[in-house]
């Protein structure tokens, strides 16, 4: 297993450069470093001294990929792309344009998009297993067909729907919580129920639908059948026989994205004006600030890779058969 | 009174209202072994599977009874049933494989039973009854089983034959062989000292030798534990050495029963006669299989008669008209107008021209060699650690040779994981062989460009095992027959070439219109036709055929066989036969090479190598095959199992599982001895006294 993570890890390098290259020549295709000064500086102050001197300034003076200047080596270090990369793989991510220390921004914001992500994800999983798991049990029975037509309707309607719907009748109707803010600790609570049970409302559909269809197939299999030709009952069989195995393809979708939650979700957050990485990304992207982008992007990739390397061990720890070598 | 089980009348029904079991009645008596005999879709699996009241979503029973003890099965409450399945009636399925759950241990899923209905202590707390559900049981939540059911399970386990049962309780179904898992199946159903056992095609998915020790197994617990069996089978060769009573089922319906004495000595029923004739035989010679045509009946599209007549040759215009009723002849029941008044004299006159002797005469011995294969060996690398390393090999092949005549066939036999398919694949070049020479036609294949080998792919084509899974379901029959043609730029243009299909699918005994439609229109055996119509559209001289029947029924079977048989009389082909049917190979093979963990340990004439196996391996494998006769003498029973390719035993790869191994066969791999005729064997046993013919 050592031997699998570290191949896995060395795996992880070839495609962290990849992405890295991959926003930077997306980010520069649609921006220019003069854009970017533009923008910085403000429609009035723009002069070409002033730009030349915003781009000295932030070391966007340089070419962008091949320096033909430069001698030897230099023509490929002395570019924006490996100055700005090189540090990030020590996760380094340097300063917004603003002039704020990202690091930094990313250790104060995670919090606020953890508080969401975290309840969302597990009440949502339990939610949807448990959902799921009664369809199952009552399948072919109109209580099934009921459920299979809720979860239909519940994934044709937009999260933009239930964000906006859920703001106004909770909050502007009934006045039972705020619309929107963030307070750090307890005092904060009252502003995390609304997004989060948005959230997990909002994934009902599909998941449930999906986790339905994994369960169905197991249940159809013959091992299932041993387990009722034992006498078990059909509630033991489902969570003695069928849980555990309908786990196995549940994990793939699962486990993925629990590092990823770090980066919260760009559209609740900006929905309900939560100071989190998610609403972080976003502005950044409004603002043409590339090193946040390029920090946001490359977090997340590392994050994903993370997530993977999860999702494999935690197969061995449901399914016997698989061995990591 | 010793029945144990009784079945009344019992009715079941699709969905959509065909009775797929109609009005099916029979009884199980103490300790005694009731085979249910029939083809794929005759309903007998449905039969079983509704005694235990666990029929697929959908199917449910339309009538009858089903009596055990006092109480009918069919009306009890759910919660009284979970009582019944696993106590008193248990069951054992056809694949191990899939029958065990993959994620808990082999302990765990014997425990289950015991904590459900195991006797003496577990069985007070299980008095208690769970409101909604079944008896409760204790459930250890950490998933340990407590030491007393732990001991109990190690009881089973060594009891059903398994060895180091208390190290096995901790491993998981992947880790046992197909025999261990049906054995830990067995386990199972013993576990709640059922009175009946129902045992669905219990080693249809195992290798012969393994088969025989599960029915050695079954015949021992039954014996003694006096439990009654409903054994279902299509396999008339287990039914002998298995059943007490037999019934035959054909479209739903019990068509026959008797004492299994009489089913083998007098089968009254045409199609009972039909399924032992269509059984190959080596005694039959070059006589065709009586094969029955036709296809079973789908349950919505019954006959209105008769449900046999349409392909009983003995039916007259009544059967075609009436359903026949179910009549006693001398203690033995049968459902066949000839045995009724009306059928009076009839029943004398056998079927006229049912074998023409001579119709296949053997091609010609002396022929030139088509295919020479020697010493291939195909390796599969095992790579571990971080830098994938190779740190050995699984000898898949293991150096085999062999010589295949043009208008010849050579069986290659051995149970599965011997390598005989991977064999078959890398003569093809399918699989890149790791080294040795494959020359066809006088042609190295091995080193060939790709190109170079398409010119010779014509020459050489494949039948697959599973003609389900072999012909692409979104293509029509034309399309797969063209695909090959097209591609080797065989048959001439477009308009050539749908001539040539048609001609194809008359020379597999299909119509030339079935070619526009797709392969999940046609029944197994059509399908067959179909892939043996696709390789033969290229015009090969060599078919590698690898299991083409294992996937079909009997009298389908024998459709084919005798097919393949015919077209090799037409087209001088030649056939590498590869499968573990020893039946089939003394139908249908000149020659015969067995193999065993790579290699071919005995090989020559069929009728030299089957009539007198020199080989203890071969011995042991002709005697494991379950005999219709019933005489079939001493069995020789192997311990054991075949080891992995990537550890072969040192000396003599089969000298742990020999009954007569010696110190010799430890130490080193036997050379070739060649004994009289052309019979040749890898044995110590021989290689004294014989003399050596070349290592």
């Amino acid at each position: 297993m050592l031997a699998y993570l570290i191949r896995r890890l060395l795996y992880a390098i070839p495609i962290l450069v990849g992405v890295n290259l991959l926003t930077f020549a997306l980010f520069f295709v649609v921006n220019t470093p003069d854009d970017m000064a533009r923008m910085q500086l403000g429609i009035k102050r723009v002069t070409p001294e002033a730009i030349e001197k915003w781009k000295a300034q932030h070391g966007y003076d340089k070419p962008l990929l091949f320096n033909a200047q430069a001698a030897g080596v230099e023509k490929f270090t002395e570019t924006i792309f490996v100055e700005r990369s090189v540090s990030m793989f020590a996760f380094d991510f340097g300063y917004s344009d603003d002039g704020r220390s990202i690091s930094r921004e990313i250790g104060t914001r995670m919090w606020p998009s953890l508080a969401i992500a975290l309840p969302n994800f597990f009440v949502g999983l339990a939610l949807y297993i448990t959902f799921a798991l009664l369809m199952t049990l009552f399948r072919g029975t109109a209580l099934d067909v009921a459920g299979v037509a809720l979860c239909v309707v519940l994934m044709s309607i937009s999260s933009l729907f239930y964000i906006i719907g859920g703001q106004f009748l909770v909050s502007k109707l009934w006045h039972w919580v705020p619309i929107s803010g963030y307070a750090p600790g307890l005092d904060g609570l009252k502003f995390l129920v609304l997004p989060v049970i948005i959230g997990v409302i909002g994934g009902i559909g599909g998941n449930a639908r999906w986790y339905r269809t994994i369960f169905l197939e197991e249940v159809n299999k013959d091992y299932v059948r041993t387990a009722r030709a034992k006498g078990l009952s059909e509630i033991k069989v489902l969570f003695r026989h069928v849980l555990k195995n309908a786990l196995i393809p549940i994990l793939t979708g699962v486990v993925v994205v629990i590092p990823l939650l770090f980066m919260g979700s760009l559209l609740t957050e900006s929905f309900f004006g939560i100071p989190g990485l998610g609403s972080y990304t976003i502005d950044a992207i409004n603002m043409q600030d590339f090193n946040i982008v390029r920090a946001m992007v490359f977090l997340g990739s590392v994050l994903y890779i993370v997530g993977l390397i999860l999702t494999d061990i935690s197969y061995t720890l449901v399914d016997p058969r698989v061995r990591l070598q | 009174m010793s029945e144990i089980l009784g079945v009344d009348g019992l009715t079941v029904r699709l969905p959509n209202g065909a009775a797929v079991v109609d009005g099916v009645s029979f009884a199980l008596r103490r300790g005694e072994t009731f085979a249910l005999l029939g083809e794929s879709g005759c309903g007998k699996s449905v039969t079983a599977l509704s005694l235990m009241r666990l029929l697929p979503d959908g199917v449910r029973v339309a009538g009858g009874a089903v009596r055990l003890g006092d109480s009918d099965v069919l009306t009890l409450p759910e919660r009284e049933m979970c009582a019944v399945r696993g106590g008193r009636l248990a069951m054992i399925f056809q694949e191990p494989g899939l029958s065990l759950n993959p994620v808990l241990t082999v302990g765990r899923q014997i425990a289950e039973v015991l904590e459900l209905h195991g006797g003496d202590q577990a069985s007070v707390q299980a008095e208690t009854v769970e409101a909604g559900g079944c008896s409760r049981a204790r459930l250890d939540q950490s998933g340990e089983v407590g030491i007393e059911v732990e001991q109990r399970c190690i009881e089973l386990l060594t009891q059903v034959g398994i060895p180091d049962a208390p190290r096995r309780i901790h491993e998981y179904p992947f880790q046992l062989s197909g025999g261990m898992k049906q054995r830990v199946m067995i386990a199972m159903a013993l576990a709640g000292a059922p009175g009946v056992l129902i045992a669905d095609e219990p080693t249809t998915a195992l290798d012969v030798t393994i088969q025989a020790q599960v029915l050695q197994l079954l015949r021992d617990t039954q014996a003694e534990s006096g439990m009654a069996m409903l054994l279902i089978t299509h396999d008339l060769g287990v039914v002998a050495e298995m059943a007490h009573q037999v019934a035959v089922m054909y479209a739903g319906q019990i068509v026959e029963r008797a004492s299994r004495q009489q089913l083998f000595t007098q089968p009254l029923h045409p199609y009972t006669r039909k399924l032992f004739a269509a059984l190959p035989d080596a005694r039959r010679g070059a006589a065709p299989l009586e094969a029955i045509p036709g296809n079973v009946p789908t349950p919505d599209a019954m006959p209105p008669g008769c449900r046999f007549a349409p392909r009983c040759d003995r039916a007259w215009a009544l059967c075609h008209e009436r359903a026949p009723e179910w009549r006693e002849v001398d203690g033995q029941g049968v459902r066949c107008h000839l045995y009724a008044p009306e059928g009076a004299g009839r029943e004398q006159g056998e079927a006229a021209g049912a074998a023409e002797p001579g119709f296949y005469p053997a091609p010609d011995s002396r022929s030139h060699t088509l295919l020479e294969v020697s010493n291939l060996q195909v390796h599969f690398p095992i790579r571990r650690g971080v830098l994938q390393r190779q740190v050995g090999v699984v000898r898949a092949v293991d150096g085999v040779s062999l010589e295949i005549g043009a208008g010849r066939t050579l069986a290659l036999v051995g149970e599965s994981g011997c390598g005989k398919t991977t064999a078959g694949k890398a003569m093809l070049q399918l699989i890149a062989p790791t080294a040795g020479s494959v020359r066809f036609g006088g042609q190295e294949l091995i080193g060939l460009s790709a190109q170079a080998l398409r010119a010779q792919r014509a020459g050489m084509q494949m039948v697959f095992q599973d003609p389900y899974a072999s012909l692409n379901p979104r293509m029509r029959v034309a399309e797969i027959l063209d695909e090959g043609m097209a591609a080797l730029g065989v048959g001439g243009d477009s308009a050539a070439r749908q001539g040539l299909m048609d001609a194809l699918m008359e020379q597999v005994g299909l119509s030339a219109a079935a070619k526009w439609r797709y392969p999940h229109e046609f029944s197994g055996g059509q399908r067959q036709r179909i892939a043996i119509a696709r390789a033969l559209a290229v015009n090969p001289q060599l078919l590698i055929c690898d299991e083409p029947t294992s996937a079909l029924d009997v009298s389908v079977q024998a459709q084919i066989l005798n097919l393949l048989r015919a077209l090799q009389q037409e087209l001088e082909l030649s056939y590498l036969f590869i499968t573990h049917n020893l039946a089939v190979v003394e139908y249908l093979a000149h020659e015969v090479c067995v193999m065993y963990l790579g290699r071919i340990v005995e090989r020559g004439a069929t009728a030299e190598v089957l009539g007198a196996p020199r080989h203890p391996y071969t011995q042991a494998l002709l005697s494991a095959v379950p005999r219709v006769d019933g005489g079939s003498g001493q069995v020789i029973r192997l311990a054991g199992e075949m080891p992995s390719p990537a550890h072969p035993p040192q000396g003599c790869h089969f000298h742990p599982r020999c009954p007569q191994a010696m110190t010799i066969c430890r130490e080193t791999y036997p050379g070739e001895t060649a004994l009289g005729g052309t019979q040749r064997v890898h044995c110590h046993l021989y290689a004294e006294s014989v003399g050596r013919a070349g290592d």
